[in-house]
C-alpha cells in the first residue's frame, strides 16, 4: 500500500460487499431449491391466518422443507413480536 | 467408445459462453480429438461468426433434427483443423424447433461417427434451449464473470445440472462440473473492486478449472472470426490452452490471476 493510499481512508471495498450479499442470497436460494412450488403461496396464506390473531410480518415466518433419508419434514417457525399478545382486530 | 458431451452454460447472457465454446472445441481439436461444436441458441445464431464460418452455413441443427438434411450435410468443417466441425443454429426458426428426441438422435449419430467430443454451446437463460443443451451432458463448463448477477445465476445453473439432466434422472454418476471464471481483472481485484477467484470459489463451493483474464484480444479474435485460443501471444488465449489441458486431465497452475509486481516508485506513491 502506498503513502497516498494510507492518507485516503477508504470505505469498505465493493468486492467485500458483493461477496457478503452473494453469500446470503445464494444460501437462501439453495435452501429453497427443489422445494415444492406451493411453498411461497402457502406461506402467504398462513401469514393471513396468523395475522388475524398476531401482528407479524412476512419476514417473521420461516418455512423449510428438510429431507432426511426417505422422509421430508416441513418446518414452520413464526417469530412473535415481544411483549404484546394478540391484537385481535 | 461414445462421444463425451460437454455443455458450456452460464444462465446469464454475455459472460463468454460462445467465446468459450469456440476456444474449447478448437483446443480439443488441437489436442488431436475429433470434435463437433453445436450452437443451441436457435433464432440467435452466433457460434458460426465466432468460429469464422458464417458464410459456409448451408444446413443447420434444426434442419437435421427435422430430417431436412443429414448430419454429414450440415456439419461445417473448420478451415484450420480437419477434425473440428461446427453445427450452426437455425436463424429463422424459434426455440421450440428443437425436441429432446431430435437432439438425442443427433448426439447419437455424432457418437457413432467416431467423434470424441461434442461441445454444446447453450443459450442464455434456463428455458428449453438451455435445458436441451445440458440434458445429455457428461461434463459441464459453467462460465461465470466476477460480478454478482453472474455468480448468482451460475449457482442456479449448478443446481439444475445436479438435478435436471439425464445422468441425474437415471441416478448415474453426476455430470463433471467445471467452473470457468472469465473477464477477470487482477488489478481491480487487488484494489477490492472485483470479486477474487477465491471469493467466487467460496460462494459457489466449487474450484475453478480456469481463469481467463479480461483481454482486448478477445474482441479482436471475435472481430476476425478466429477463436482466441489460437492467439498464442494473448494471455486469454494462453489461459484457454491451460483450461483445455486441465479438462483433459493435466495439472497446470493458474496464470494471469495476479497483478504484475510494481516498481519501487509505484509502491511508494501508489497508482
Amino acid at each position: 500500500m502506498g503513502i497516498l493510499d494510507f492518507l485516503k481512508r477508504k470505505p469498505e471495498p465493493t468486492a467485500t460487499v458483493a461477496k457478503e450479499r452473494l453469500r446470503i442470497i445464494v444460501a437462501q436460494e439453495r435452501s429453497t431449491r427443489g422445494a415444492p412450488d406451493y411453498l411461497p403461496l402457502m406461506r402467504n396464506e398462513l401469514l393471513e391466518v396468523i395475522k388475524k390473531y398476531v401482528n407479524v410480518d412476512l419476514d417473521a415466518i420461516n418455512i423449510n422443507v428438510e429431507r432426511d433419508s426417505g422422509h421430508e419434514v416441513l418446518e414452520l417457525s413464526v417469530a412473535l413480536p415481544d411483549g404484546k399478545a394478540a391484537s385481535t382486530p | 467408445m461414445s462421444a463425451e458431451i460437454i455443455v458450456v452454460t452460464s444462465g446469464k447472457g454475455g459472460v463468454g459462453k460462445t467465446t468459450t465454446s469456440a476456444s474449447l472445441a478448437t483446443g480439443l481439436a488441437m489436442a488431436g480429438k475429433k470434435v463437433a461444436v453445436i450452437d443451441f441458441d436457435v433464432g440467435l445464431r452466433n457460434l458460426d461468426l465466432i468460429m469464422g464460418c458464417e458464410r459456409r452455413v448451408v444446413y443447420d441443427f434444426v434442419n437435421v433434427v427435422h430430417g431436412e438434411a443429414t448430419i454429414k450435410q450440415a456439419l461445417i468443417k473448420d478451415k484450420r483443423h480437419e477434425n473440428l466441425f461446427v453445427l450452426a443454429a437455425s436463424q429463422t426458426r424459434d426455440k421450440d424447433a428443437l425436441t429432446q428426441e431430435g437432439v438425442e438422435k443427433v448426439l447419437d449419430d455424432l457418437s457413432n461417427d467416431g467423434f470424441d467430443f461434442v461441445v454444446c454451446d447453450s443459450p442464455a437463460g434456463i428455458e428449453k434451449g438451455a435445458h436441451l443443451a445440458m440434458y445429455f451432458a457428461d461434463h459441464a463448463v459453467v462460465v461465470v464473470n466476477p460480478e454478482v448477477s453472474s455468480v448468482r445465476d451460475s449457482d442456479r445453473i449448478l443446481g439444475l445440472l445436479a438435478s435436471k439432466t439425464r445422468r441425474a434422472e437415471r441416478g448415474e454418476s453426476g455430470i463433471t462440473q467445471h467452473l470457468l471464471l472469465t473477464r477477470y481483472n487482477p488489478a481491480r481485484v487487488a484494489i477490492g473492486e472485483m470479486l477474487s477467484v477465491k471469493d467466487v470459489e467460496e460462494i459457489l463451493g466449487i474450484t475453478v478449472v480456469g481463469v481467463i483474464p479480461e483481454s482486448e484480444n478477445v474482441l479482436a479474435a471475435s472481430n476476425a472470426g478466429v477463436p482466441v485460443i489460437l492467439d498464442e501471444n494473448s494471455h486469454a488465449g494462453q489461459a484457454y490452452r491451460d483450461t483445455v489441458a486441465r479438462i483433459l486431465g493435466e495439472a497446470r497452475p493458474l496464470r494471469f490471476t495476479e497483478v504484475a509486481k510494481k516498481g519501487f516508485l509505484q509502491r511508494v506513491f501508489g497508482g
